[in-house]
């Protein structure tokens, strides 16, 4: 008995977090504002990348989400390099509460 | 003296910015979000928008910026072993979900043209109970340290809901290693869930809740909470940076700008969390969503210059406060260091 019961509050679980999707397809489409870049004034990579907003604003999308994940990591592992080098122990730590 | 140096141009936004502005909004961010476990939007739109920049562009930049600053205290927060990513993906699911349902919610508001006065109320009064929860939960465990009892092994707790929760046993049951936590695995998906739909209503990342929310219902200590939030903080940036970009609302120049500074204030700030008790970063986290509670009032009653003052010196002591932290403690690691060294050669 206990274990029908189980799954049935399982489905039902699924079945309430499946729901934000159905919302999901009935609500409207917000809209967007039209923002064109000045290329005038920047060259090379930031020009193209200017272009690229005012083109093909979904490749510029990919590129600014690539962009930043690629500049997080280089500095996070560029400054952990660098902290390595200071003398402290960053691989262990106790865990106290109180 | 000409000092047009100090301001670079942002392409999209079309504004000349004062660019060590941004390092500095970088810097600070950087620490309090790696001590905390959250993005900080909160104190960045409103640096971003004194800086010059409108507010549409702040927004989606200050969440692109959030997401490599995330990136960076992830990293660090891994080596410490303080990031559950077995949690973090579990959570992931109704963070997103919960997100989306959130956001529902506001365009339905919208409709009925209620969503400002809602929003801003509501975010007030959980920011009330998170503070609440926060400072009841610190001196119920001084009571508990002064009696001696319910001493664990990482200290004293106050509140401890999270072992009632525990006890719901609805399968899948999951292990979470880094945690030491076994759970039904609907326990952090239900809440983190709840905080997503919570953080999509408000319009905010949503670290703020589910940081406390990660220690309370589910019962990891402070430091993982913290990494794994970040985590999470990480991937749902990553996916506004898109959204945000989309719409047209990001100036990427002065995100790469901004994460320069958050690369070294990540550091710090996650390194501080080392040093730290788990209660002493609870407090500091309960002040902070004080100020901010205050800073929202403050902007319903039209006090703009104010709010912003009171965001801006929030951020300017905690940063302070947790920079101190750190560099004591770390002063005090290396002289410990330097002392067993000596005895080991006098030896």
């Amino acid at each position: 008995m206990k274990k029908p019961l189980s799954h049935l509050v399982t489905l039902a679980m699924t079945g309430a977090l499946l729901l934000p999707f159905d919302a999901l397809a009935a609500g409207g489409k917000a809209t967007n504002i039209v923002v064109v870049a000045d290329t005038r004034r920047v060259t090379g990579f930031l020009k193209y990348l200017s272009n690229l907003y005012n083109t093909d604003v979904w490749m510029f999308a990919v590129w600014a989400v690539v962009l930043t994940a690629a500049l997080g990591c280089t500095l996070g592992f560029l400054m952990d390099f660098v902290m390595e080098r200071t003398g402290l122990d960053l691989k262990s730590r106790k865990i106290i509460e109180h | 003296m000409d000092a047009s140096w100090l301001y670079l141009y942002m392409p999209i936004a079309g504004v000349n910015i004062f660019w060590p502005g941004l390092v500095l909004i970088g810097y600070s961010v950087g620490v309090i979000g790696g001590f905390f476990g959250m993005g900080g939007a909160w104190m960045v739109t409103p640096g971003l928008n004194i800086l010059g920049f409108p507010m549409a562009f702040a927004i989606g930049t200050d969440i692109a910026h959030i997401a490599g600053k995330s990136m960076i205290s992830t990293i660090r927060h891994s080596k410490f072993g303080n990031v559950d990513y077995k949690l973090g993906v579990v959570m992931l699911v109704g963070t997103m979900s919960g997100i989306e349902c959130g956001a529902q919610i506001v365009m339905w508001l919208e409709r009925l043209g209620q969503v400002g006065k809602v929003v801003r109320w509501v975010y007030v009064v959980f920011l009330l109970l998170i503070a609440l929860m926060v400072f009841s939960d610190y001196f119920k465990a001084r009571q508990k340290k002064k009696l001696g009892v319910d001493v664990g092994e990482k200290g004293v707790e106050g509140f401890t809901w999270y072992r009632t929760l525990h006890k719901i046993k609805i399968p899948p049951m999951m292990h979470f290693k880094a945690s030491g936590i076994y759970c039904s695995a609907w326990l952090p998906i239900m809440v983190s869930f709840i905080t997503g739909v919570l953080a999509g209503f408000l319009g905010i990342g949503g670290g703020l809740l589910r940081m406390p929310a990660l220690i309370y219902f589910i019962g990891a200590p402070t430091h993982i909470a913290v990494g794994t939030d970040l985590f999470e903080v990480m991937i749902s940036g990553l996916y506004g940076a898109f959204t945000y970009t989309l719409k047209g609302r990001i100036e990427l120049v002065a995100v790469f700008v901004m994460l320069t500074g958050a690369a070294i204030g990540a550091q710090i700030g996650t390194v501080a969390t080392k040093y730290a008790k788990g209660y002493g970063i609870r407090l500091a986290f309960g002040s902070a969503v004080l100020c901010c509670m205050i800073s929202i009032i403050l902007k319903q009653f039209k006090f703009e210059t104010s709010a912003a003052v009171l965001i801006l010196s929030t951020i300017g002591i905690i940063c302070l406060y947790i920079m101190a932290i750190m560099f004591k403690g770390a002063a005090q690691e290396l002289r410990d260091k330097k002392a067993q060294q000596q005895l080991r050669v006098g030896a």
